[in-house]
């Protein structure tokens, strides 16, 4: 049996381990994220009043679930079940009044994540805006405070704060059921899904503003929940895709700045620093989805492993890329996919196809200002030799950046048009 | 975080021998291995054959002497390990404290945090990963 002495910091981690699941099943319960957050909290409070003496319990989820349902209810009788909404959850409790911990501990087992899915899906619905759908899947699923989700994104703590008060209300008031879609709606709800996981890593992959390039624990939570969800939803490629795609481009982080905090391009990385267990997890994902089908996801993962595969740069296959690029610009049409595509035609048939397809979008007004087109060009021009012309568009994507370390990266590189 | 868990043997894993007796506990590890990775936490892992199907090499200035298993002190072998990325060694414990009895009897995990870039600090001066850096490469052959 666990010892009577369970300090409130082992408590806490036991929580941390089991607080999303617990707001998820309180959530479907109650219909409210807020309150749910707030059941949850108090059944945190119970447990670190009951455990020291107890010990932790063999079931602490269940306990936890048992704890805050009775609150609820508690709560509800004393609301003096004022609406008719109230009337109903009280009612359908009565039918399960028992909330022993057994009772709970085999209807969780029946079901382990579905309803942590629901909650994903939720807090990941497309009515809610992207940026308040990572900070409330962060909030919700990840376990971070508001605090630390504003330092994450560079926020003001208020704005995050508001922001996730926003998405609550928008949920509650549309009715969300927090259930997996099914039928024709899910493939669309999938979509917004990945791509709140994706927008949190990438946010920690490349950060956009501020002096650090890579912000590692965004990069950790979002492959945190990529996980989480294709274990939950083993079957679906596009899942898979991206927890394949985000492991690969994590593998990089160690080598992607340089000591002094400077990005180091992909071609001049270190290739013995990348991480190869997350690698070879990167490719096991792929192939698990690539024989699910296809998607935007599983083709970049699919261009990421190409690099993956290559101990050093030169082994590059850039013809496999320029076709996977090929293939991606028809399932996913974008300037910065077409600007890709630039870049890997470059590599494989040389700077004039790149600038060629480069010159093509030069116009392109999602592009403008955008830094990485000029700083494409430089690299086209640069290698092809006319260094004048490559000057001129290194300094025009440093004048563009926004990252003060990618900045003086590109001055460098205009600098070295000069000899 | 990456931690190693490691399972350590006892007098019944280093028979070897595997049984109806084990049954119940595969069934219950089966099942927490699951939310392992249903928590996102699970790198990988694995079990070990015990240590009569081992070898260790034993060095000492320019010998090297072939050993072969089974090893004694059996309670401090390695009897099987996970790598899991936690948000901190506390969310380790916890994992921990929740796995069935991997053993038939009294058993021991040990959990042993890796070492990351950070915990080198001041130790790695930029020429200092420079140097570590130019090894690696040489050790990768370039």
């Amino acid at each position: 049996m666990a010892a009577a002495t369970e300090t409130h910091q082992a408590i806490e981690a036991v929580f941390r381990i089991e607080r999303a699941r617990l707001i998820a099943g309180l959530a479907r319960m109650v219909r409210d994220v807020d309150k749910a957050e707030e059941l949850a909290q108090d059944a945190l409070v119970i447990a670190l009043a009951e455990w020291p003496k107890t010990g932790v319990p063999n079931n602490p989820g269940a306990w936890l679930m048992a704890a805050a349902k009775r609150r609820a209810i508690d709560g509800i009788r004393h609301d003096r079940m004022r609406t008719r909404k109230h009337t109903e959850i009280a009612s359908d409790l009565d039918h399960e009044r028992d909330t022993s911990v057994e009772t709970l501990e085999a209807a969780m087992d029946d079901d382990i994540g579905d309803e942590l899915l629901g909650l994903i899906f939720t807090a990941c619905h497309p009515i809610i805006s992207a940026e308040a759908r990572a900070a409330l899947t962060l909030r919700l699923i990840g376990g971070l405070t508001t605090d630390e989700i504003a330092r994450a994104f560079l926020s003001a703590e208020p704005t995050i704060a508001q922001r996730i008060v926003r998405a609550k209300k928008a949920i509650g008031k549309a009715g969300l059921a927090f259930e997996v879609p099914r039928g024709a709606e899910r493939a669309g709800r999938v979509a917004s899904v990945l791509e709140v996981i994706y927008l949190i890593f990438n946010e920690g992959y490349a950060a956009t503003a501020g002096e650090d390039l890579i912000r590692p624990s965004l990069c950790a939570e979002a492959q945190r929940l990529g996980r989480i969800l294709a274990a939950l939803m083993p079957d679906e490629p596009e899942v898979l895709g991206l927890l394949a795609l985000m492991e690969i481009q994590a593998s990089r982080l160690a080598a992607r700045v340089d000591a002094g905090g400077a990005p180091v391009p992909l071609p001049s990385q270190n290739r013995a620093r990348w991480d190869q267990l997350l690698i070879r997890r990167g490719l096991a994902a792929l192939d698990r989805a690539e024989v699910l089908g296809d998607g935007p996801y599983v083709l970049q993962a699919a261009i990421a492993a190409c690099h993956a595969r290559a101990r050093r740069a030169d082994d590059t296959d850039w013809r496999r890329i320029a076709g996977l690029y090929d293939l991606l610009r028809e399932r996913m049409p974008s300037p910065v996919v077409e600007l890709n595509r630039a870049v890997a035609h470059s590599m494989a048939f040389g700077p004039e196809a790149g600038l060629q397809l480069a010159d093509a979008i030069a116009e392109d007004a999602a592009l403008r200002n955008y830094a990485p087109l000029p700083a494409a060009r430089g690299d086209f021009l640069f290698r092809a030799g006319r260094l004048e012309e490559a000057k001129i568009q290194f300094e025009r994507a440093a004048g563009y950046s926004r990252n003060a370390r990618e900045r003086t990266f590109l001055l460098e590189r205009a600098l070295a048009c000069d000899s | 975080m990456r931690v190693m868990v490691f399972v350590k043997a006892t007098e019944d894993s280093e028979t070897g021998v595997i049984g109806a007796q084990h049954a119940e506990m595969f069934e219950a590890m089966g099942k927490y291995n699951d939310e392992l990775v249903k928590a996102g936490i699970m790198l990988g892992g694995d079990g070990l054959k015990p240590s009569s199907h081992g070898k260790r090499v034993a060095f000492d200035g320019p010998s090297r002497t072939v050993i072969d298993g089974p090893f004694a002190e059996t309670r401090e072998l390695v009897a099987g390990y996970w790598l899991w990325e936690v948000k901190d060694m506390d969310e380790a414990v916890a994992w921990v404290k929740r796995c069935p009895n991997p053993m038939l009897g009294p058993s021991e995990i040990e959990i042993r945090p890796l070492y990351e870039m950070e915990d080198f600090g001041e130790a790695l001066t930029p020429e200092a990963t420079a140097i570590h850096d130019r090894v690696r490469d040489q050790l990768e052959g370039r």
